[in-house]
């Protein structure tokens, strides 16, 4: 018993500030979290079909389930999902199988999921072949769409930002001063003047009667954005790999590219892997703006959902909903990036 | 002779790690004392208790006749009467190194500018690094660095230097010209507690060697004694292995 | 394959048997690219713009802009030109982004320092709260305040009353506005306080250095920034009065007439920005000092500093070294994220620029070409002085 009100008054009250600190931050949380709790579950209304059964003075969270496919797959047709679930489970599949395969299936898996996948989802996403439904881009949306324009982003941007950073550090003058111009270039500006640049200004760079389709034009803006910042991250590695390992290569006969992709890149991005992951997690987390061009993503779905006549007043249940959509992958992502850190660590 | 350092009955634990166990220690003064041991006895953490870096649940701490209790006034004047060089010399990096040994004389001692760099001047004049002082610790060798910061803590006029394995960081060929420093050091009159690993200093040095294990003083000798006729089995053991 | 391979072999030994080549064939390819790619986008955007009619140029600027724009620091109305509108925007977004740094840069130390507590009540407040809204997208954040929050409060004959004098409506948050007289006396009185100031404190050091004697300098700064401007205050009269907003109901509708107000979508962009960017200045914070070694510490105790010397001599100075260069990076962001404000209507540079006045000319590539310069020589500016500080702090090493 003593031992406890000891170890209270260690921790709680060691001094005065610390007993302010902890009196005051209790009465916080007396004050926010049984109102929050009771809003979020106690209260709310959890079945119904309409506004109308939301009478109870909680959160309606029949706005939720009753708009829950819209902020999946935005336009997306109802019948067609399984076009957009199919791909996506198969990656969340490869994911967790990914984990337990040795390395040389790994390295084949990791192959497939870059190169074919991608491609063949795209494919099955669109439609117009084998009698499956063509499904335009413009009634992609939702969580579906911000998972596109992320991953895809992602996958576009890493290449070329391992190139600038290569190339910002190449002792090719020309190269150099173009790779340190286009990075402090994308880095410099806001990604949402990059996306009015995708909408209006991109068009009239191509000639007349090309009509590119909206979302490629904001896949290539964010990853020529994302590029600069991966580069930015990837240059630290560079550096640190020590002048030894470059000297090492050099010595047993090996060129300026096989050095860097066999003996330097795999040492740099290994060291880099915290920064490429919040690279991923900032772009992930920067999907919504595209909303500039007239694309509507999961929080645009919200707010479009919001509007409509018959679900008025429901904003603050849709944020909260989206909110922890975008918590969950983020806080996911960094933890990910974490775990995979610390077992760099300990192994090397 | 007057004892200068009193250590009685004095214990120690980290969580429920026993690093002190009842030690009883003394240090006369102008005494030069080594303490040895292997890693974890508990060594490093008996000097840093006398000028309460770390502090000791029970037992008893006299240094110059203050007692060391929760009482803060007497800590700072224990600690300007007691000069510390660490294994890890933590120099302050975005000083340079005259002004690391000034600082405490303006701060804590309150002396003008010009008096504090005159002081600090020759004491660097001393350990020999005077051409150093406008540099930064990054700019010097660790040798260099842990003289100044010898230096330092000379500067503040301490009556009790105490050493925490002050060579163990330094590579083999800097090692001499610190030992040199404190050589000179001992020879001048200072009171000393030296942990280190260097027995050919403890030799040359030392008017007694304490070994520590387990936190317990194993064994507490005169120098020649120490050597010549270790009585405890473990004191023999770590002697066979460093020698 | 094997033949490709060859071919390969043979290119890679030729170019390594001419170094020449080697250095300008590569640099040569990239730059004949590069004029291509900008000759071909030129030359269809000229041919675009002349099917289309646009006519080019940046003449536009000075044409009348016959919009309104909400919230100005500077007189504006629609008579006036695109190039007034582009600076009110201008101005909006400086103004957004100077709040949201002050209050981004306040709330970051608290909850870096917070999170180091030991007490884990404090430690756990400050760890969600980092947590929480770093994870969650901005433009959410934005949407949450002012779609959200912001509309919970009342409708404007029911305001919310601060001290009789502060009215909260779901229009905006009005406050008298100071009308002062004898202004000028009270702003050479305070610049003469800073600057006595400042030279007491020189006095102080050179006193400290040439006599040794210490004064309590904060104390005695603190009083005299207490005690001149009242003096200057009373000596000179100079008075303020308040021009209190007054409630007016028109045709059926309130509104409060007179005095400042602040509209509600710099309220919601000035929470968001400022949430969301402290907590990565608290994780700046953290690093910085969690990044100094306990041995510094332990030295400056050990040569008799006590321990507000010790903070204030050896710990901040190196925790700002530390803390100082990422927080700025992260000033960047924030200004750059204030262009999210287009999202909910605060006029900023992109809204009013590269919203309304685009809308209206159709000169999307000279419009974007001006934002996104505005924006790059913001940033550009800042990284130069970034590095200037940096060279100028950094330790010195080997």
């Amino acid at each position: 018993m003593n031992k406890t009100l000891n170890y209270i008054r260690e921790k709680f009250f060691s001094s005065p500030i610390d007993a302010f600190l902890t009196i005051s931050i209790s009465y916080l949380i007396y004050l926010t979290i049984p109102p929050l709790l009771d809003w979020m579950f106690i209260s709310a209304t959890f079945s119904g079909e309409s506004k109308k059964e939301c009478v109870s003075g909680g959160a309606c969270w029949v706005f939720v389930k009753i708009w829950f496919n819209r902020f999946l797959y935005g336009m997306y047709p109802n019948d067609e999902v399984w076009r957009v679930n199919l791909p996506f489970g198969i990656l969340v599949v490869s994911i967790i199988v990914y984990r337990f395969l040795n390395e040389k299936y790994k390295k084949y898996l990791f192959l497939f999921l870059i190169i074919p996948f991608p491609i063949l989802s795209l494919m099955l996403f669109s439609g117009g072949f084998l009698g499956l439904m063509p499904v335009e881009t413009r009634e992609w949306g939702g969580l579906f769409l911000t998972l596109v324009i992320s991953i895809f982003a992602i996958i576009f941007c890493f290449p070329l930002g391992v190139l600038l950073a290569m190339g910002r550090r190449s002792n090719l003058p020309v190269v150099r001063y173009f790779s340190v111009g286009f990075i402090e270039f994308w880095r410099g500006v806001p990604l949402i003047t990059v996306l009015f640049m995708a909408g209006v200004m991109f068009p009239l760079l191509l000639p007349a009667g090309t009509n590119m389709d909206k979302l490629v034009r904001v896949i290539i803006a964010i990853t020529l954005f994302e590029a600069a910042y991966m580069a930015e991250v990837v240059r630290g590695g560079l550096q640190a790999v020590g002048r030894g390992q470059y000297d090492a290569s050099k010595a047993i006969g090996m060129g300026y590219w096989k050095s860097h992709i066999f003996i330097i890149l795999p040492q740099a991005l290994k060291l880099v892997i915290p920064g490429i992951a919040n690279t991923f997690i900032a772009l992930f987390k920067d999907t919504p703006l595209v909303f500039v061009v007239g694309l509507l993503e999961i929080l645009g779905m919200v707010n479009l959902a919001k509007t409509n006549p018959a679900w008025l007043g429901m904003a603050t249940e849709g944020y909260v909903f989206v909110a922890l959509v975008y918590w969950i992958f983020c806080f996911a992502m960094s933890r990910y990036s974490l775990s995979i850190e610390e077992k760099l660590k300990t192994t090397n | 002779m007057e004892n200068i350092i009193q250590l009685k009955q004095v214990n120690k634990w980290y969580g429920d790690f026993h690093v002190l166990k009842d030690i009883n220690f003394e240090v006369s003064e102008k005494e030069k004392v080594v303490i040895c041991g292997p890693s974890g006895s508990g060594k490093s953490t008996l000097i840093r208790c006398i000028n309460r870096l770390e502090e000791h649940q029970k037992g008893e701490i006299i240094v110059d006749g203050m007692t060391l209790d929760e009482n803060t006034k007497n800590i700072s004047a224990i600690r300007s009467e007691v000069g510390m060089v660490f294994q890890q010399f933590n120099l302050f990096p975005h000083l340079s190194i005259l002004e690391n040994c000034t600082l405490a004389q303006i701060w804590v001692k309150k002396k003008t500018k010009k008096e504090s760099e005159a002081l600090a001047m020759d004491y660097l004049k001393k350990v020999q690094i005077d051409d150093q002082a406008a540099k930064f610790p990054g700019q010097l060798s660790g040798g260099q660095q842990q003289r100044a910061a010898i230096a330092r803590a000379l500067c503040m006029e301490p009556k009790i230097m105490l050493f925490d394995e002050p060579t163990s960081a330094l590579d083999p060929e800097m090692i001499k010209e610190v030992l040199d420093v404190m050589v000179d050091l001992a020879k001048g009159g200072m009171t000393m507690c030296v942990v280190t690993h260097e027995m050919g200093f403890a030799k040359e040095v030392a008017d007694r060697v304490v070994f520590m294990d387990e936190g317990n003083i194993v064994e507490a000798k005169k120098t020649k004694d120490f050597f010549d006729n270790p009585e405890n089995e473990r004191t023999k053991l770590f002697l066979s292995q460093i020698l | 394959m094997s033949f490709l391979k060859n071919k390969v072999e043979r290119i890679d030994q030729y170019l390594s048997d001419h170094p020449r080549i080697k250095f300008v064939l590569p640099q040569a390819l990239l730059f004949a690219f590069l004029i291509l790619i900008v000759g071909y986008f030129s030359f269809n955007a000229s041919t675009n713009l002349e099917a289309r009619g646009i006519d080019t140029g940046f003449s536009f600027l000075n044409k009348k802009a016959s919009f309104d724009i909400q919230f100005s620091l500077i007189e504006f109305d629609s008579s006036m030109t695109y190039g007034r509108a582009y600076l009110v925007g201008l101005l909006n977004t400086i103004l957004v982004s100077v709040i949201g740094i002050l209050f981004a840069t306040i709330l970051g130390f608290i909850f870096g320092i917070l999170r180091l507590s030991s007490n884990p009540l404090a430690s756990g407040l400050a760890t969600s709260y980092i947590e929480f809204f770093r994870n969650i997208s901005l433009l959410l954040q934005i949407f949450f305040w002012y779609f959200t929050v912001l509309r919970f409060l009342p409708q404007t004959e029911n305001s919310i009353v601060l001290f009789d004098s502060i009215y909260a409506n779901i229009k905006g948050v009005y406050f008298p506005k100071f009308v002062w007289t004898n202004l000028s006396f009270l702003i050479y009185g305070l610049i003469f306080t800073f600057v006595s100031i400042y030279f007491f404190n020189i006095y102080a050091r050179k006193l400290r250095e040439n006599t040794g004697k210490i004064l309590p300098q904060f104390l005695i700064s603190l009083g005299i920034l207490i005690i001149l401007p009242t003096l200057v205050v009373f000596i000179f009269g100079v008075g303020v009065e308040f021009s209190h907003p007054k409630l007016e109901i028109k045709m059926g509708i309130a509104n409060y007439i007179g005095g400042s107000s602040i509209i509600p979508e710099f309220l919601a962009l000035a929470f968001a920005l400022s949430i969301y960017t402290s907590t990565f200045i608290a994780e700046n914070v953290r690093a910085g000092i969690l990044g100094i070694d306990k041995g510094q510490k332990e030295a400056a105790a050990s040569i008799g500093l006590t321990n507000a010397q010790v903070l204030r001599l050896v710990v901040i100075p190196q925790a700002l070294r530390i803390i100082i260069p990422p927080t700025t990076n992260q000033y960047l962001n924030l200004t750059k994220n204030s262009s999210l404000a287009a999202a909910i209507a605060y006029p900023d540079i992109v809204l009013v620029f590269a919203g309304t006045a685009l809308m209206q000319t159709g000169r999307a590539i000279e419009i974007v070409t001006i934002t996104m310069l505005t924006y790059l020589t913001l940033s550009i500016s800042i990284s130069i002085f970034m590095n200037w500080y940096n060279k100028k702090v950094s330790l010195t090493e080997r």
